[in-house]
């Protein structure tokens, strides 16, 4: 994995290596062992066999790399960039909607959005969270410990009203966000974004829950600050992404306050938001310490849609649940 | 006729029993109480009647002995109305003279049958919880891949980088006093290894810092330096000073190695101000311990 930084960008992939005459007889003869390997029926000796196969490919890549090592050092600073090995990162799907910074429409388009007069500072996010019907205590937990990382927002108890009848009523009392926690067996399993004046509305699927009493650290909860905290977005791709991000982000102070060293983060990788709460301290201009604080948890976007939550005569800008077959075509398409 | 039939279903076979251990029960579509007896048979008596329900609409369905021979239109359909009181008056006025027990059960029926109604339709008004079933090879996968993609975002080195970045950028501004950018790259190779070993604690001693921060610093910038790091020590004390006190001592798994040289230092210069606490970590625990 460290190769990859040495070696030019994207240049050298692993590829098949150049054989001679000596080794394509070995590989052949590999192969028919392979052959045959399958069609051995006592299970023992079959494994056997297929213990010694591994033990010569790996004797092979040994020396293979020796080799390489070896020439590397013998040529000093001449020497081949490294290989870089294959990831799923490298080896993703490219996306016609990647988004490219210096493009004028994408940028057209970030200053047009609903999230627009977020990142212009005219509001402050004021946050409603809520949960499903009778929650249960982790639940509870969750969205109390929810409460202490975005700034300025209020939990307050569903008592069966309905989705539609809240973000009316949360519109009038002024609030720019709901959020609804939903649960299932017990433990929170989805969270609903809905920006309130007719923003867009998303649905994550919650996974992973892990709460500030659970982390390593005894009583970190003490080490909670009322400070602003500051968002790191990482990895957010394409327009969807993008979108998703700026979402996330909006639901946070606009101006954190530095002094108080809180982080979160909402990491993409591959498809899953990472959320993480950590206080850094910079030991130096090379390295900061980190410290995690607060709940952890993985969010899995499940649909986008514009408009405030209406689920039957919305417009989805982004959604998975019927149509797995058509989108999830590769292994190394991923939509964030 | 209907005792013969009566004689030979009881006792022998009907095909639209069902016993249990304590019941006989009818599973005859027309039967009124549901029950295998002698008086609610729909096969086993000539006048008979019954009511049932249909798309929210209530239909008493009657048998009576003349039309016996048509089994095609043995059963006469009749809508009733979809108040209960109107319903019950038109059950009344049709089933007139008719044997006690078939009059009151199918008014229990038809009683039973509207409460149910009236349920479906107040419950179809309120908020439906919708359940979407689990599928569970989708479960396993998306669960394996989450672990996956968790190993290769490798958080805390990803979030650490774009913290440095925002350092090297200025977005913090003043707060952090390292030396700026254009000294720094002039020193670098110099100032990784001072640095790491004398341990930048801003704001923690302005005086020290004075002296060990590099001479090339112009005065002006230490001037300032100096007043940054005395706001920023008053801030400390009040504020931060436990976990700044925490975090020397026991910091982060990864940093503990190059941490053992500067703790000792810095706590012998913070003597006369705080107090020393040395916590140790468990690492194996923990370790093993992961999302």
């Amino acid at each position: 994995m460290e190769n990859e930084e040495n070696a030019e960008n994207g240049e050298v992939l692993v590829k098949p290596p150049t054989l001679s005459a000596s080794d394509r007889l070995a590989a052949k003869k590999r192969f028919r062992t392979q052959r045959r390997l399958s069609t051995m029926k006592n299970k023992v000796l079959r494994n056997a066999q297929w213990a010694t196969l591994k033990k010569e490919k790996r004797k092979v890549k040994k020396e293979g790399q020796k080799q390489r090592k070896k020439e590397a050092e013998a040529l000093g600073d001449k020497a081949p960039p490294k290989q870089i090995p294959r990831t799923i990162e490298n080896t993703r799907e490219a996306d016609i909607t990647t988004v490219d910074h210096d493009d004028e429409e994408v940028t057209f388009d970030i200053t047009h959005d609903e999230y627009e007069s977020y990142f212009s500072k005219t509001y402050v996010p004021k946050i409603l969270i809520t949960s499903s019907d009778n929650p249960h205590s982790k639940t509870i937990h969750f969205i109390r410990e929810l409460t202490k990382i975005f700034p300025s927002s209020e939990c307050q108890w569903r008592k069966r009203s309905s989705v539609k009848k809240m973000i009316q009523s949360a519109k009038e009392k002024n609030y720019t966000d709901v959020v609804v926690i939903n649960e299932d067996r017990r433990v929170p399993n989805g969270m609903l974004v809905s920006h309130l004046p007719d923003g867009p509305t998303a649905y994550f699927k919650i996974s992973n829950v892990k709460l500030t009493k659970d982390m390593k650290y005894k009583n970190i909860i003490k080490e909670f600050t009322t400070h602003r905290p500051e968002v790191i977005l990482n990895n957010f791709q394409t327009r969807l992404g993008q979108a998703v991000s700026r979402m996330l982000a909006s639901l946070f102070h606009y101006d954190p306050q530095f002094k108080g060293r809180r982080a979160v983060t909402f990491h993409n990788q591959r498809d899953y938001i990472f959320f993480r709460h950590h206080r850094y301290e910079f030991k130096s201009q090379k390295r900061a310490a980190l410290r995690e604080l607060g709940p952890r948890f993985t969010l899995r976007l499940k649909w986008l849609q514009k408009g405030t939550f209406d689920t039957i005569e919305g417009d989805y800008e982004w959604i998975i649940a019927g149509k797995r077959h058509e989108m999830e075509t590769s292994r190394r398409r991923f939509f964030l | 006729m209907a005792m013969i039939v009566w004689s030979i279903i009881n006792k022998s076979f009907c095909s639209y029993k069902v016993n249990t251990k304590t019941q006989r029960f009818c599973r005859n579509e027309y039967n009124l109480t549901g029950l295998c007896n002698r008086s609610a048979c729909p096969l086993a008596n000539s006048q008979y009647a019954t009511v049932r329900e249909e798309d929210g609409n209530c239909f008493l369905y009657m048998k009576t002995v003349e039309r016996s021979g048509f089994p095609r239109n043995m059963w006469e359909k009749v809508k009733l109305s979809k108040s209960l009181e109107k319903a019950l008056r038109q059950i009344n006025e049709y089933l007139i003279y008719w044997p006690g027990f078939i009059k009151q059960k199918c008014k229990q029926r038809l009683l039973k049958i509207s409460q149910y109604l009236i349920r479906m339709r107040k419950l179809r008004l309120r908020r439906q919880k919708k359940l979407v079933p689990i599928q569970r090879k989708q479960e396993r996968r998306e669960r394996r891949r989450e672990e996956k993609a968790l190993v290769a975002a490798r958080l805390d080195s990803a979030i650490e980088k774009e913290l440095l970045e925002r350092l090297k950028r200025g977005t913090y501004g003043d707060i952090y006093n390292f030396p700026q950018v254009a000294f720094n790259k002039a020193l670098e190779e110099e100032e990784d290894a001072e640095v790491n070993m004398e341990g930048e604690d801003y704001g923690e001693d302005e005086e020290n810092e004075g002296e060990e921060a590099e001479e090339e610093i112009d005065e002006e910038l230490e001037k300032e330096l100096e007043e940054e790091s005395e706001n920023e020590e008053i801030e400390y004390v009040e504020a931060d000073s436990d976990l700044e006190r925490e975090l020397e001592s026991e910091s982060d798994m990864e940093d503990i190695e190059p941490k053992a040289t500067t703790s000792v230092k810095d706590n012998t210069r913070r003597k006369p101000r705080l107090e020393i606490e040395y916590e140790t970590e468990t690492l194996s625990k923990n370790a093993k311990r992961t999302v």
